[in-house]
């Protein structure tokens, strides 16, 4: 069989043709994830937030978390962003001469960073070996450092800079939050039930629950007319703790309802989010762009082995060439 | 991989410990050191890399431009193999050897860059391997790479140790291997580009496009015959052997028409997605961004014209821009245009670019210790002479 480079290459594109159109599947488009069916998360509302960070210390206790040092008597534990030493900080927004709570002008704010529990996770997506989890019923994004190579992809794929690595350890992991999901256990010896700093948030600001009903909470304090007096949850949805509280005037948004398709821990905010380190963000999920680019190319292996299947015959001829010219 | 139409591949002989073998020993033993340091103390203690800038010149250049460096082999395989080019057969061994020591050394050090290195294995292990990760798709092909690449460069040594029968064995079987050695670094080589799309908004809309794995791929073809020419360039200068014009002034043609199609992929990418804008902006992303086309504009218009191609310093220099280019390609995107929020910023600290050199260090003495002691570079009259 000879077979000059024209029909070389028209072998290659027939039969790529072939394995496009035998393998609608890998191909396809693959969209948003959806939120699971039992989604918990929290809400975090800045408006109802003190600054107290009571939720801070009590994710480092739940957690079994050190201190970590920002000040030069090296007392207090005074956390200044999340870390491989804390997976939970109360920030806090200035402005001019910040008289004003919840004021984008001459005013401040506070907002609670730490993992949002994405509805499609890019660090999920990344991870080459499974060590970062979606649950399939409770949507917690969970790490297990057994599986975990220390690559950091995941710390780089983050669009909320969530997962942090321990540089200073020979024997190193990734920290992130987990949503206290470890408290679920029975040998939970701990003082709390459920996410340690929704469980302690004396305001209310932080709420434990089910993701759709937290979106129904925020949305009906979206509804209300600003000044107005108000019942809000305390620690968790549904538990017997309630409090008085006056609307705030809110930025008309939850943030998580649509950001890359949503996010299980959502924010109410009365200063614009872009303000407070959360920036804007499509409504497609960045794993979906990267899943779908990725198994067109490589589903089933398909297109590789046709390509190979054209490599080979053109190696074998040039071989063959080189040989018959001896 | 015989080939007797030119002349055969013989060692080139001389002596192992000069000045340039003992330097290269020396900067491989600081490597050691501080690679014991970073064993028992983490990462943190000898690299400045941190949670906005994870990824550091360990990864970045170690194994992105690195494993890029490391095309010349699959570069002139394609040509000779694929396209059926047989006057470039004299390039194919030293090509592939240089490929050879890059890519396994790209896969070694990144190791070293791993926080859990002993679970290394959980990704080619199923039940941990995540296919919908690039990554996975970039570890296990390269893995598989440098094994074929052992395959491909074993005549050699074979030749050497007079291993007839395994070779002859090896020959039947060998289009195939060569078929692989063209497809797998065709896959991860775009896919080190693919790895950026996850990043999202957080990577700048100059590099930030679904196109960013054929960039990465037409980059890494392209300088893989730059790598040739430089490589070429400094051995005949370091072992002096004659200047191979006329093969390489052929070479740098075809590198001309791959890098002119990569400026017109990237230039129409830009403007059609509408990210042009960015590069007009008075910021040091931008700045980089013109730096980076540059270096890749330099060989398109050093090679237009013809007379250059045969002048061993423009060739050189065109080289150098190549390179150049598709170093700044893979910095730009994974570092100065990537930015996960406020605040974080990242240059190389002296022992992290240390280890890199000593990576390098190996590279150049593994190079000139094989050279001498293997059939690798064709015979010359100058060569024989010693």
């Amino acid at each position: 069989m000879t077979m000059d480079r024209r029909q070389f290459l028209k072998g290659v594109l027939a039969g790529g043709a072939v394995a496009a159109t035998a393998a609608p599947a890998p191909a396809e488009a693959r969209g948003n994830l959806t939120m699971p069916p039992q989604a918990m998360g929290l809400l975090y509302d800045g408006t109802l937030c003190i600054g107290c960070k009571a939720c801070v210390a009590a994710c480092k206790e739940s957690n079994g978390l050190p201190p970590e040092f920002s000040t030069e008597d090296q007392l207090w534990d005074t956390p200044l962003d999340i870390s491989g030493k804390t997976k939970n900080v109360i920030k806090m927004y200035k402005d001019g001469t910040g008289d004003h709570k919840d004021q984008e002008k001459d005013g401040y704010a506070f907002m609670k960073h730490s993992c949002l529990h994405c509805v499609d996770p890019s660090c999920v997506s990344a991870c080459p070996v499974s060590a970062m989890l979606k649950d399939p019923v409770t949507g917690i994004v969970t790490y297990d450092e057994k599986d975990c190579i220390g690559c950091r992809y995941c710390v780089l794929a983050c669009p909320f800079d969530v997962p942090r690595f321990e540089y200073d350890k020979a024997i190193p992991k990734i920290v992130k939050c987990e949503l206290c999901n470890h408290l679920d256990s029975p040998d939970n010896k701990t003082r709390f039930q459920y996410s340690a700093c929704a469980q302690v948030c004396p305001t209310g600001a932080t709420l434990f629950g089910p993701t759709a009903e937290l979106m129904a909470e925020a949305k009906r304090r979206l509804a209300l007319k600003p000044g107005t007096d108000h019942l809000v949850p305390r620690g968790k949805l549904n538990g017997a703790d309630w409090q008085m509280a006056k609307a705030a005037k809110y930025v008309p948004q939850v943030y998580g309802e649509t950001e890359l398709g949503g996010t299980q821990v959502l924010k109410l905010s009365a200063v614009p989010f872009e303000k407070l380190g959360y920036r804007a963000l499509p409504e497609r999920s960045f794993a979906s762009v990267s899943e779908t680019m990725q198994h067109s190319l490589y589903g089933y292996l398909l297109f590789p082995a046709v390509v190979l299947g054209g490599l080979a015959v053109a190696a074998k001829r040039s071989m063959r060439d080189e040989e018959n010219q001896e | 991989m015989s080939n007797h139409a030119h002349p055969a591949p013989t060692p080139l002989g001389g002596p192992l410990v000069t000045s340039l073998t003992k330097t290269m020993a020396l900067l491989i033993a600081i490597a050691g050191v501080i690679l014991i340091v970073r064993l028992f103390f983490g990462i943190g203690a000898v690299t400045n890399v941190n949670d906005g800038y994870t990824w550091g010149i360990w990864v970045v250049y170690d194994v992105m431009v690195g494993s890029a460096f490391a095309c010349g082999g699959y570069s002139v395989a394609l040509l000779v193999y694929i396209f059926n080019k047989g006057e470039y057969h004299p390039l194919v061994r030293s090509a592939l050897l240089g490929s050879l020591f890059g890519y396994t050394l790209a896969g070694a050090s990144v190791i070293i860059d791993l926080g859990r290195y002993w679970n290394t294995w959980h990704i080619f292990t199923p039940g941990w391997a995540n296919i919908n990760s690039v990554m996975f798709e970039v570890a296990a092909c390269i893995t598989l790479y440098i094994f074929v690449m052992w395959l491909e460069f074993s005549p050699v040594f074979l030749e050497k140790f007079e291993k007839k029968d395994l070779q002859k064995k090896l020959g039947k079987w060998m289009f195939l291997v060569i078929a692989l050695g063209a497809l797998l670094p065709s896959m991860h080589q775009s896919s080190l580009g693919s790895m950026l799309i996850v990043l999202g908004t957080q990577l700048n809309p100059l590099w930030q496009t679904l196109l960013i794995p054929l960039l990465y791929l037409m980059t890494a073809i392209s300088v893989g015959y730059g790598i040739v020419i430089f490589e070429s360039t400094i051995s005949a200068i370091g072992f002096k052997r004659p200047f191979e014009l006329g093969i390489l002034a052929k070479l740098s043609k075809v590198m001309w028409w791959v890098v002119l199609a990569y400026l017109a992929v990237r230039v129409v990418d830009l403007v059609v997605r509408g990210a042009i804008g960015e590069a007009f902006k008075p910021n040091v992303i931008a700045l980089m961004f013109w730096i980076e086309m540059a270096f890749f504009i330099l060989p398109a218009v050093l090679l237009a014209n013809e007379a250059n191609r045969r002048r061993p310093d423009k060739l050189f220099l065109s080289a150098v821009g190549m390179m150049t280019g598709t170093f700044l390609l893979r910095i730009n995107s994974y570092l100065v245009g990537y930015e996960t929020g406020e605040g974080w910023s990242y240059f190389p600290s002296l022992p992290e670019i240390g280890l890199t050199v000593g990576i390098i260090a190996i590279e150049i003495l593994g190079y000139v210790v094989l050279v001498r002691l293997l059939p690798v570079l064709p015979k010359h009259e100058a060569a024989a002479a010693k």
